[in-house]
């Protein structure tokens, strides 16, 4: 049986975070700020410059994705995660620096795992390849800087019951290591 | 006789329905997974990429956010001359369906001194080879990035045999499917040179779910591979089950005695491939 669907408002507090458990479904509301491959070198030149995160940041939660342009009504098109591990060399640092939550697909390095243990950040996964699925859970989309990066620009969405697990809790627990050791089968 | 024209509007029209539309076989192959799948979480996954689909083909938006780069693969007739540049057809073409569809664009102008979007997601990556008689078979391709990042070129001592390539593959699966959006096509190219047998396992992506090979050691092994793929237990996105591929698929070809090469192409759950005849 997995964990009870939780409701989380975001941005959230590490200790909002702290509750949640490793593999539970979840349904995410509230401010995201979309962040990806040339959108993490900007936020990473920031905060070398100034020693903080730029665009108020600290405290926020970054969505991997780059979006399609908006259609069917919606503010975007379709919008899902892109793999995480591409942001890996930069999350550590935002995380010290005071972001609480990434969400993206796929797994990532230990460095990300020892972060989120520090810092009491969580990771959650969207499912890949539900981008048009996704979309209809988002209720706004704004750009907020460096539109000429195009689908890479910083974008801040609400999110109403967007629906993810929790990868990496609090306490370092990841589920792409455990998931699929659970169900490895030996031929 | 097909001008390059009437490529380039099939190649539009490809692009705009692969975008919207996950593939019928994939489609069945995915609702027999799910009435199949052990893990509770592995179900909520595939019920959520069903639901999708219904979602993208009744609004008309993309499948997924990444639509990806755009491969075309052009057999040609033989007995056709085409007048015209067909690669600056096909790249026109490209350009109409990703503006005109509301598609991301999702091409840099050099990979490694200008990272600038290049705005209207071209260059299409483009093979023509020519084959018996008239007209032309035209395959459109849209390849994400996560899952063509998850790929990989090995060249095994011929020693390595089956035993070799199916190492090869699972090692590929291991190390990178969770960011690739299992259920996987695994297309899977063996012979060759070092560039073709990239290929062969990109065209592996091309055929359908449901139809397998006459060859059978061929399908025995595409089972074989199927059946060491899902025991990893990586699962439905990465996050636990049965079900980490839908299928695999192989395209070998002649080799050099002392080769072996080994190419491992990721399809994702959304695997975006249209094939067109132009008369």
């Amino acid at each position: 049986m997995l964990a009870d669907v939780a409701k989380v408002t975001l941005p959230a507090t590490a200790a909002d975070l702290s509750v949640l458990q490793v593999g539970q479904p979840v349904l995410l509301s509230g401010t995201v700020y979309t962040a990806r491959d040339a959108t993490h070198v900007r936020i990473a030149e920031a905060l070398a410059a100034t020693g903080a995160l730029p665009f108020d940041l600290a405290g926020q939660a970054l969505f991997y994705a780059g979006p399609t342009p908006p259609a069917a009504g919606r503010p975007v098109g379709s919008v899902g995660p892109t793999t995480a591990k591409r942001m890996d060399a930069w999350t550590p640092a935002l995380l010290d620096a005071g972001i609480t939550v990434t969400i993206g697909k796929g797994a990532r390095a230990e460095a990300v795992r020892e972060a989120c243990v520090r810092t009491g950040a969580v990771y959650f996964a969207a499912v890949g390849g539900s981008a048009a699925l996704l979309a209809t859970h988002v209720q706004s989309a704004e750009t907020v800087a460096w539109p000429e990066l195009g689908t890479e620009a910083l974008v801040r969405m609400e999110l109403v019951d967007f629906p993810v697990f929790v990868a990496i809790d609090a306490a370092g627990r990841d589920l792409y290591a455990t998931a699929p050791a659970e169900w490895k089968v030996t031929l | 006789m097909p001008r390059a024209e009437a490529i380039a509007l099939a190649v539009e029209a490809a692009v705009a329905e692969a975008a919207v539309t996950l593939r019928p076989d994939v489609r069945s192959a995915m609702r027999a997974a799910l009435a199949k799948e052990p893990s509770e979480r592995g179900r909520t996954v595939l019920g959520q990429l069903l639901e999708n689909a219904e979602i993208a083909a009744h609004d008309s938006v993309p499948l997924c956010q990444d639509t990806g780069t755009v491969w075309v693969w052009v057999e040609l007739g033989a007995q056709e001359c085409l007048p015209i540049d067909l690669h600056a057809a096909i790249d026109a073409a490209v350009a109409r369906a990703y503006e005109e569809n509301s598609l991301r664009m999702s091409v840099v102008r050099d990979a490694l001194f200008d990272r600038t979007n290049t705005g209207n997601n071209t260059p299409a990556f483009v093979d023509i080879t020519l084959r018996p008689g008239s007209g032309a078979t035209v395959h459109v391709m849209l390849k994400g990035g996560g899952s063509d990042n998850a790929s990989l070129v090995a060249m095994l001592d011929p020693s390595a045999g089956e035993e070799g390539v199916a190492e090869t593959v699972v090692r590929a699966v291991e190390a990178k499917a969770s960011g690739a959006c299992p259920p996987l096509i695994v297309g899977v190219g063996v012979g060759g040179t070092f560039d073709t047998v990239a290929k062969l396992a990109k065209k592996a992506l091309l055929i359908p779910l449901d139809e397998r090979t006459a060859d059978k050691r061929l399908r025995a092994f595409e089972d074989r591979l199927l059946g060491a793929v899902n025991a990893t237990g990586i699962g439905p996105a990465g996050l636990g089950g049965l079900t980490t591929a839908l299928g695999v698929r192989v395209v070998s070809a002649p080799c050099h005695i002392a080769a072996l090469p080994v190419a491992v192409n990721l399809g994702c759950s959304a695997v975006r491939t249209v094939t067109v005849e132009v008369g």
